[in-house]
């Protein structure tokens, strides 16, 4: 049962295995949704589903579902909710109660409830207009925006939202990662760009117990114990960010980025520098770009040992001369001997660990203004989408030689 | 389900209908409950709530950046023996009184039934959760040095809270059911608040949840303030009894609900932004 409910799921992109389906299975067998539809919604989610961030997702494989069915339960129990609250009634005069109570003849609430039920059990669809059916519109006793004095109103407007209703509202869509980013997801991914090593400075402070029995042996078996130093992380980052102006409408996920990269305290050192457009001769210490505070490029790699994780960051589009030519640099009164790509080779070759991360989103990468160098680049450095799940995968692959 | 282990939320903890009926498949699934939110949302609070609403003894295990996942089962004391045996005054080759068992362990081994409580998880090492699929499996570990098994007498209801630190493995989900506990709306906050305040003017209340939610939309704030920093600030108000009026417009005590210089900058100038906003209409 519902087995098309899990390949919409994975359609929709929620990661569900079958272990999962299984279990959820079981739950079903134990009749933990209590047959309907909004306990239903509650329970798969919490079974099926691991990841606020795929709750949206969530939503609309729910929806693709159940689009259109409500269960019988869930409008019965408004139903009882009504008849046994008297406060609905007491909207009416008694005028107009004894009318009602003439018109329906001899009628009380437990007639209605039963002939309800009753209705509710013959009918098998929707129903709307006519004077029997469960339905709107209609002069039926059981339904809503119709007319009949003493009618229980069915479904439209009321307390309980359906499940359906619910999932519609998508109001999980902030949560997703591959298209909404925050400072905290970025730094979530980070946290994975980590190697461990007992090469560090920090203080021994775990017991080596293979290196305390030697020394014992070794001190005619008195105590001597021998302490090691933990393990701690010893990955190097090195950041260049491209602060052009074809940079400016993604300034905000860049400064994301930016603080992200900056608060994530467990690497052993961080290093910023700054370029515009394209890397060349010089490498920048500011956003200003101004070569009064830059370094050389050259220099740059020649103080930084390959062992550092290179990530560039920057838009990539540009006229093809500022990547391809010689003195094709953007900036008046400034010339290149050598077209950038040569620069970029250069790193890439120097740093075994690289990565280039873009704010352009991967879908438009076929037809963006400047394809072309983006084409370019992607051929000297690994490229990803500056997404939460675009840094996830970049900072998989500089864990790994390329 | 038995009627006796249904969890129904605590007179002082305030659980949406959804929780409670995760809370509840978690239990008669017999699996770990994972528990995520925004931090003070009350996810540890949680735990104490189910213990005190199905009426179970409670075991926190705190977990640190510097856990392990053999932490929790049991420590063997390997310097104290070292130190006994230069003594002399233990019989060293009873291994067993070395042994020390962690919470997991005093968990599996308790007579009744308990409540763990694996409070942030995310904060031990990435694969910490991965150690501990099989004792959480099965209900169960080996000791070799004693060559001992423990093993649960009565499962106990795993409950887990994660801030989302890191990612936790994926074959660690798979086993776990899973809660996100959202941000309360205003009127589930004003009765969270209560809970906590149980005398407090309704009147400053809806003010105080009303400047809370604007402040929480100011943009550029680094630092959202929580459901915790809203009950030391109504309480800071009441005590000082501010004139309700003020309450809006010049935020008083704002240092309670932000925490950082920057924030509050932000949120003078906000503040100043919409009276200027205000007066102009």
């Amino acid at each position: 049962m519902f087995t098309g409910f899990f390949f919409l799921l994975r359609t929709y992109g929620v990661p569900v295995t079958l272990t999962e389906w299984l279990t959820f299975m079981q739950a079903l067998a134990k009749g933990l949704a209590f047959s309907n539809l909004t306990d239903f919604y509650a329970l798969a989610r919490s079974v099926l589903v691991k990841s606020e961030t795929h709750f949206d997702q969530y939503d609309q494989a729910f929806q693709a579902a159940f689009e259109g069915i409500e269960t019988p339960q869930e409008i019965a129990e408004q139903v009882w909710d009504w008849l046994s609250d008297p406060l609905v009634i007491a909207g009416l005069s008694e005028e107009e109660r004894r009318q009602l109570r003439e018109w329906l003849g001899d009628t009380d609430l437990d007639e209605l409830r039963r002939m309800f039920e009753e209705r509710l059990r013959e009918q098998a669809e929707a129903h709307h207009g006519g004077n029997y059916w469960v339905g709107t519109g209609g002069t039926s006793a059981f339904g809503h925006s119709g007319f009949h004095p003493g009618g229980i109103r069915v479904g439209g407007e009321s307390r309980n939202r359906s499940a359906v209703k619910v999932a519609g509202e998508r109001r999980y869509r902030a949560y997703r990662t591959d298209v909404s980013v925050g400072v905290r997801q970025f730094e979530v991914a980070l946290r994975r760009l980590r190697q461990l090593s007992s090469k560090n400075e920090s203080l021994p402070d775990e017991l080596d117990l293979d290196g305390t029995i030697q020394d014992t042996a070794d001190n005619a078996g008195l105590l001597s114990l021998r302490w090691q130093r933990s393990r701690k992380n010893n990955v190097r980052v090195l950041v260049l960010m491209d602060v052009g102006g074809s940079m400016r409408p993604y300034i905000k996920v860049c400064s994301q980025l930016f603080s992200a990269v900056n608060r994530s305290t467990h690497f052993k050192d961080l290093r910023f520098y700054y370029f515009h457009n394209c890397v060349y001769d010089h490498l920048y210490h500011d956003v200003v770009c101004s070569t009064s505070n830059a370094s050389y490029t050259t220099g740059v790699m020649h103080e930084f040992s390959p062992e550092y994780k290179l990530i560039l960051v920057g838009d990539a589009t540009m006229a093809p001369s500022e990547l391809m030519s010689k003195g094709g640099i953007i900036w008046w009164g400034h010339y290149n001997k050598e077209p950038g790509i040569e620069w970029l080779r250069r790193l890439a070759k120097h740093f075994t660990h690289s990565v280039w991360l873009t704010p352009v989103p991967r879908e438009e990468w076929e037809w963006v203004w400047g394809r072309y160098t983006m084409e370019q680049v992607q051929k000297v450095f690994p490229m990803h989408e500056l997404t939460v799940d675009g840094l996830t995968h970049a900072v998989r692959s500089l864990m790994v030689r390329k | 389900m038995t009627a006796a282990h249904a969890y129904s939320g605590t007179h002082d903890y305030i659980a949406s209908p959804e929780l409670m009926q995760t809370v509840n498949v978690a239990v008669s699934l017999a699996r770990p409950l994972l528990i995520k939110g925004e931090p003070g949302t009350g996810k540890t609070m949680l735990a104490q709530s189910i213990a005190k609403g199905i009426n179970l003894d409670l075991i926190v295990w705190n977990i640190k950046s510097t856990t392990k996942a053999q932490d929790g089962l049991y420590v063997y004391d390997t310097v104290q023996r070292l130190y006994d045996s230069q003594f002399g005054d233990h019989d060293v080759s009873n291994i067993a009184q070395y042994i020390k068992l962690g919470k997991l362990g005093e968990a599996f081994s308790c007579e009744e039934r308990v409540v763990l409580l694996i409070d942030e998880i995310d904060k031990a090492d990435l694969e910490f959760p991965n150690d501990l699929l099989w004792e959480l499996d099965q209900m169960e570990f080996y000791i070799p040095e004693t060559k001992q098994t423990v093993k649960a007498r009565q499962r106990p209801i795993v409950i887990i809270t994660s801030n989302a630190e890191k990612e936790l493995p994926d074959a660690f989900l798979r086993r776990c059911v899973f809660h996100y506990i959202e941000f309360p709306h205003e009127e589930m906050m004003k009765q969270i608040v209560l809970v906590h305040q149980p005398q407090l003017p309704e009147r400053l209340l809806d003010l105080a949840t009303e400047a809370f939610y604007w402040l929480r939309e100011v943009p550029g704030l680094q630092k959202k303030p929580s459901t915790s920093e809203l009950i030391d600030w109504v309480q800071a108000l009441a005590m000082h009894g501010v004139d309700s009026g003020s309450v809006i417009s010049r935020m008083p005590f704002m240092g309670v609900l932000l925490k950082k210089d920057t924030d509050v900058e932000t949120a003078t100038r906000a503040l100043k932004g919409r009276k200027a906003g205000a007066g102009r209409r």
